[in-house]
């Protein structure tokens, strides 16, 4: 550690007043920081002061994420031998599969990372502000809801666009109206929409040719086609095309996500591990994932009671463990920053946004996954809700004012 | 879209002023404003519905900043004529009567010579009655200006509107189809090498985005234009 502070220490004179570096400082700060405590004290007047701090409190996220991330990676090896029809068992080649699927993903990891740092510090240089911390987390959130098959100048350009558009126009991290990482996943689904969905993006079959009976479809997409003479009724197929067995089967199998889908959000299992972290350390809002949970649970039971189709007739229980409900909740919906922010406010966003998410999902087959879309929307909602609980409270509030006439 | 109602036009002064030069000072000022410093769209605001809805090509752009340019210069120059006539309570309708009149002639103009613009730009054409920037031109300016400074006044937001929509269509039209008016421009190894047109381009939301870029690049450029908070 000593050999890291003797570097920023000799490179400080160059940053600071009067040093040729001096228009750079913000970006010697943010990478200071980075490593060591701020040296900044208060200076006038006294503040208490919580150890917690952005940088900490976004690196807190990223930890929660890992679980994710490695599943990810393992996941991506898994499907793609799956579909070949090499080492099909869960516990073969563990490490031949995480190996295939990390290489798979972390250059989208290192190009989302890239693209939106360099933006940040660009715009903290332009402007003279602080880098903001906010990117970490956005930065890891964009490769896990993208298909390991995304073309990595996509994820550059969409990148580009969500860290620019959905937050720096706005005024950078904190400022932000939608969740960048859904606005970079949102831009990616219009923009070009044959790489995000359909079935040949999810699983990498690296150019060789794949086994009888392969689809490469999601869980989503198969009780999409249901309706359209497929047999679905909740049992669903491998990447390999062999079937799950019974609905306890592929529920289980989406529990622990070793099904086709995004990178990061198959499995439930290591979303759960998150959001546990989250919930522990108090940032995540466990009142938005809770009112999502039964927002999604009311909608698909409403669903289920009043079936006229076989995607309707999903158990509840599945919808929910199917495509990215469970990730939305855990890590897209609970943005401190696009959510509500009044307590009662988190209660509706979350329960519309799992709602709604359901709702889009089942009735339009355009969007294949509508938990984007619902909390996207609901980002836009959050400051209208946010008024009018904060409306309603001063009312309840000025009814006990006595009036003076 | 609705009109903005400026103040009720303002009676001619009788004094007679020396007559100025064509191209005054004053005059120019008249063409170059809209062009930057009052443009009607990044500026005023005015029209946005169409710069929305035509810009995914650039040739219906063109065709449209043309149309809206005949159509303003020709009812700028109607209603400064007949200023002094029209009484003020009906003088909305009467600008009503002149833009539609106007509007039919274009749209059969466009269809007798253009017939596959005209069936793209579909109900946009018959949509420049309500384009803002007409009326507020009549009211703001027509009514209360004679003929010749009314008719640069036209060409100035004509252009001025004009030029947003091509820049736009430009951009949606290169990254949205790869081409310009029509043209391929990217060539075919950028395709082979994974290259995909964006397809968000078409859709009218980008066409927002992008005049928002055009209007932040904009205004970086003319510290002026930035309001007060």
């Amino acid at each position: 550690m000593q050999f890291l502070r003797n570097i920023f220490d000799n490179i400080r004179p160059n940053f600071e007043k009067g040093g040729k570096l001096e228009k750079y400082y913000k970006g010697f700060e943010a990478l200071e920081t980075f490593a060591f405590t701020p040296g900044h004290v208060t200076h006038n007047g006294t503040h208490v002061r919580d150890a917690i701090d952005l940088k900490r409190t976004m690196f807190l996220v990223v930890i929660a994420l890992v679980p994710s991330l490695l599943f990810g990676m393992w996941n991506t090896g898994h499907q793609h031998f799956l579909a070949l029809g090499e080492m099909t068992g869960l516990a073969d080649g563990l490490m031949d599969k995480f190996l295939f699927g990390a290489l798979k993903v972390l250059p989208i990891v290192i190009v989302s990372y890239g693209v939106g740092l360099g933006i940040e510090f660009l715009f903290a240089i332009m402007k003279n502000h602080s880098v903001n911390e906010g990117y970490l987390v956005s930065g890891l959130l964009i490769p896990l809801v993208l298909p390991s098959e995304i073309p990595l100048w996509m994820v550059a350009v969409a990148t580009a666009f969500a860290v620019l558009i959905g937050k720096e126009v706005f005024g950078g991290t904190g400022m932000n109206i939608l969740n960048p990482a859904l606005t970079a996943r949102a831009f990616l689904f219009f923009a070009y929409p044959t790489k995000m969905s359909g079935n040949t993006v999810w699983i990498s079959t690296a150019g060789e040719s794949t086994v009888d009976g392969y689809t490469g479809e999601t869980l989503l997409s198969q009780a999409y086609n249901a309706d359209k003479g497929a047999d679905f009724g909740g049992i669903a197929y491998d990447a390999a095309g062999n079937h799950f067995g019974s609905i306890a089967d592929t529920m289980w199998a989406s529990f622990w996500g070793w099904i086709p889908g995004s990178i990061g959000e198959t499995s439930v299992f290591a979303i759960l591990l998150g959001a546990a972290l989250l919930i522990a350390t108090g940032i995540g809002s466990w009142r938005i994932m809770l009112s999502f949970l039964v927002g999604g649970l009311v909608m698909s039971g409403i669903f289920n009671a009043f079936a006229v189709n076989s995607f309707m007739a999903v158990h509840p229980l599945q919808q929910i463990l199917m495509g990215s409900f469970m990730f939305g909740m855990v890590f897209m919906a609970t943005d401190p920053v696009s959510a509500s922010q009044t307590e009662m406010g988190k209660w509706i966003y979350g329960f519309l946004a799992g709602f709604l998410g359901i709702m889009i999902r089942v009735f339009n087959p355009a969007y294949p996954e509508g938990i984007m879309m619902a909390i996207l929307f609901m980002n836009v909602m959050a400051p209208l809700i946010d008024h009018y609980v904060i409306q309603a409270n001063v009312k309840r509030r000025l009814k006990r004012v006595p009036v003076t006439a | 879209m609705s009109t903005e109602v400026k103040d009720a036009p303002v009676k001619e002064a009788k004094i007679k002023e020396p007559s100025e030069p064509l191209f005054s000072k004053k005059n120019k000022k008249l063409i170059t404003d809209p062009l930057n410093d009052s443009n009607p769209i990044t500026v005023q605001v005015l029209g946005i519905c169409s710069a929305l809805a035509i810009t995914v090509q650039v040739k219906q752009a063109i065709v449209m900043s043309l149309s809206v340019l005949a159509v303003l210069i020709g009812g700028n120059l109607i209603i400064s004529l007949i200023r002094n006539i029209i009484p003020s309570r009906i003088r909305i309708i009467v600008q009503l009567v002149v833009v539609a009149a106007l509007v039919i002639l274009v749209d059969q103009v466009l269809k007798a010579y253009v017939y596959d613009v005209s069936k793209a730009l579909s109900v946009f054409v018959g949509l420049i009655i309500t384009n803002c920037i007409i009326m507020g031109r009549l009211e703001a300016f027509a009514l209360a200006n004679k003929p010749w400074p009314s008719i640069l006044d036209a060409i100035g937001n004509g252009l001025g509107y004009g030029w947003i929509l091509v820049a736009v269509a430009v951009v949606r039209e290169l990254f949205g189809s790869g081409s310009l008016l029509g043209f391929k421009l990217l060539p075919e190894g950028f395709y082979n090498f994974g290259y995909m047109n964006n397809n968000l381009m078409i859709l009218p939301p980008m066409a927002l985005i992008t005049v928002g870029v055009i209007i932040w690049i904009q205004r970086t450029k003319n510290t002026a234009l930035i309001e007060e908070h």
